[in-house]
């Protein structure tokens, strides 16, 4: 247990970001009106693409001779860029159709 | 870390927040995505040209364009071709991708942590160790050395520990997400079937618990691991086999966890699925030290999880339901028995004059007007009505469709207008006042059994109360059951007429005939 406690103290400044994070995620979304879930739940998709810097520090750090990394790293940012391009591209073609509503009324 | 670095990851935080927050409105929602869109490229690029890592930059620059490239090529293609109604299958894929990237993350940081490629700490630790055995063997043993090789041990123990359990959270959450994500996408185009046996519940709960005895097991044997390393290496091929089977274990678990779910599941299953990938990009924030994945992989995580659970309440069911899974599977029978009444069906013409004559129609469109792609028709539809001083209004339920907001998005695209769509609130006040409505390709969310039957698995769900309008149109494929798998007494009532067809051709005609009225 007392492993733990050193645990918690070294990653303090984490630990309070992620809880932080927390409360904010909840507060902000608490005020959505039902009818934009759906480009919301989009665009939160475009934002877990985030993973995609995990991804270019995997590829930029694998060793030449590291093909398994190398093959994975790639597929990696491959995938992750596609879930930040994709993600925000569709969520914008949604909302682009609000906006028009909006300008004619 | 740069300096210049650590102030883009703050940037890419800020944003984010930012975004959601104007996504959240319609007026600034569009305006949301871009800063949060920009506010992730800085992250990339800062990344690409500023990370260092033990003093070095990153290399391989040829492979992260390539795949940066080749990634939003087909991003681009796939997001700008999607159909509006392929909406939710399309988020579903690019949640699985966002999960698979995640899990690869994990497969690799594993294969450098287990094969001993690097770090300070383990160099030290193999040190002492050879160190530690040539004074054993010398018999002249040094006990303060000793004591701290043993120290040095333990401290190094718990950081490998922790980062293996960081890593083995990462995988299993982005494995399961994926497979999760691919199985939605199939059930939602229709290339998944459901699939329900006997014993469901138990062997999902099997198959978790087996996750995480893997993982314990993971985390446990660290101690047998880097006495290898030290002693001369050798693999430890026991470690690996375990790390991949609790891969493939995950990814069963993905698939199993969500094949049995039904369709009308499907909004809540994939929000949820979202918020996984969002907790497994923050473990990749935690791996890596990252603030800006840690940021925006909690804010989504915690901002899903919320969706996922107003999804629920919507539908009055509990998370833990949804999770345990299958909706209409055990119930379907009981509910189905039950006695049909006689339906009757209304000849187009008919519904043309009932809908031309009234004074107000309420249009309540669900998953067949997806399906049959029949928004603009509808539209159409909606402008003659008007032209002929008829009050037109869509009643939405929060769940229509395979998504919250899905008809919005749906109806958008065909130019409805913004006021004329009306929550389920509004719509229930103005219902008894309403002369016709036209119920394109719904059914549960207008279930009277939502109210009226406690053995109903729907029964506590909100709905759209069209049985107090005078006269109530249903247009359907079939006399098929919705996706909750239960029989709608709305189409037995004396006031509701039955109109069978695709919902697109149908309304194409009933156009035809309003014009001739």
């Amino acid at each position: 247990m007392e492993q733990l406690s050193v645990f918690i103290q070294q990653h303090i400044e984490m630990i309070y970001v992620v809880i932080l994070s927390i409360f904010l995620g909840i507060e902000v979304i608490s005020r959505v009106p039902s009818v934009l879930h759906t480009p919301l739940m989009s665009g939160a998709n475009a934002i877990h693409g985030v993973v995609i810097i995990g991804a270019i520090i995997v590829m930029g750090k694998a060793e030449a001779g590291n093909y398994l990394a190398l093959v994975l790293g790639f597929l990696a940012v491959i995938l992750g860029t596609v879930n930040v391009v994709g993600g925000f591209v569709v969520t914008d073609r949604m909302l682009e159709m609000f906006k028009n509503k909006k300008d004619k009324k | 870390m740069s300096s210049i670095l650590s102030i883009i990851y703050l940037i890419g935080s800020v944003t984010f927040i930012l975004g959601l927050k104007m996504l959240s409105k319609p007026d600034t929602a569009r305006k949301g995505n871009l800063v949060a869109a920009a506010g992730m490229g800085l992250a990339i690029i800062g990344t690409i040209f500023l990370y260092e890592s033990e003093g070095a930059k990153l290399h391989n620059y040829g492979w992260i364009f390539g795949g940066l490239l080749i990634g939003s090529v087909i991003g681009v293609m796939a997001a700008k071709k999607v159909k509006m109604t392929a909406m939710p299958e399309m988020v579903s894929m690019f949640n699985g991708m966002g999960g698979a990237c995640a899990a690869l993350i994990s497969i690799i940081e594993f294969g450098h942590l287990a094969g001993n490629s690097g770090s300070e700490g383990a160099a030290a630790m193999i040190k002492m160790h050879q160190v530690g055995d040539m004074i054993d063997q010398l018999g002249t043993g040094s006990k303060a050395f000793m004591e701290q090789r043993d120290l040095l041990q333990a401290m190094f123990t718990m950081d490998y520990r922790g980062t293996l359990l960081i890593i083995l959270l990462g995988l299993i959450i982005g494995s399961v997400s994926f497979a999760g994500s691919v199985i939605a996408w199939g059930k939602l185009n229709g290339r998944v079937k459901d699939f329900a046996f006997p014993a469901q519940h138990i062997v999902n709960m099997i198959v978790l618990g087996v996750i995480v005895l893997l993982a314990a097991a993971l985390l446990i044997h660290v101690n047998d691991v880097y006495p290898l390393w030290a002693h001369g290496g050798g693999t430890a091929t026991g470690f690996n086999l375990l790390f991949y089977g609790l891969l493939i274990v995950s990814l069963i678990y993905g698939i199993l966890f969500v094949l049995p779910i039904g369709g009308a599941d499907m909004p809540v299953v994939i929000s949820l699925l979202n918020s996984f990938t969002g907790v497994a990009a923050a473990f990749g924030g935690f791996l890596y030290d990252n603030p800006v994945m840690l940021t925006g992989g909690i804010l989504v995580g915690s901002a899903g999880t919320i969706l996922t659970i107003l999804m629920c309440k919507a539908m009055n069911r509990s998370l833990k339901n949804v999770l345990i899974g299958s909706f209409g599977g055990n119930k379907t029978g009981a509910v189905a028995g039950k006695e049909q009444g006689a339906y009757k069906e209304i000849s187009l013409s008919d519904a043309a004059v009932v809908l031309a004559y009234a004074n107000k129609v309420m249009i309540v469109p669900g998953y067949g007007l997806a399906v049959a792609q029949a928004q603009h028709v509808c539209h159409e539809l909606e402008k003659l009505l008007e032209e002929k001083g008829v009050d037109v209004k869509y009643a939405i339920h929060p769940v229509a469709g395979r998504m919250p907001g899905h008809m919005n998005v749906l109806l958008a695209e065909a130019d409805v207008s913004y006021d004329k769509l009306l929550e389920m609130e509004e719509a229930n006040a103005e219902l008894p006042t309403t002369d016709a409505v036209l119920v394109l390709g719904a059914n549960d969310v207008v279930n009277p059994a939502a109210k009226t039957d406690a053995t109903s698995p729907i029964y506590g769900m909100p709905i759209l109360e069209v049985e107090n309008a005078k006269v109530v149109i249903v247009n359907k494929r079939s006399m098929k059951p919705g996706y909750a798998g239960i029989e709608n007494d709305l189409f037995f009532q004396p006031k509701t007429s039955m109109l069978f067809g695709d919902a697109k051709k149908v309304l194409q005609q009933l156009v035809a005939e309003i014009k001739q009225v």
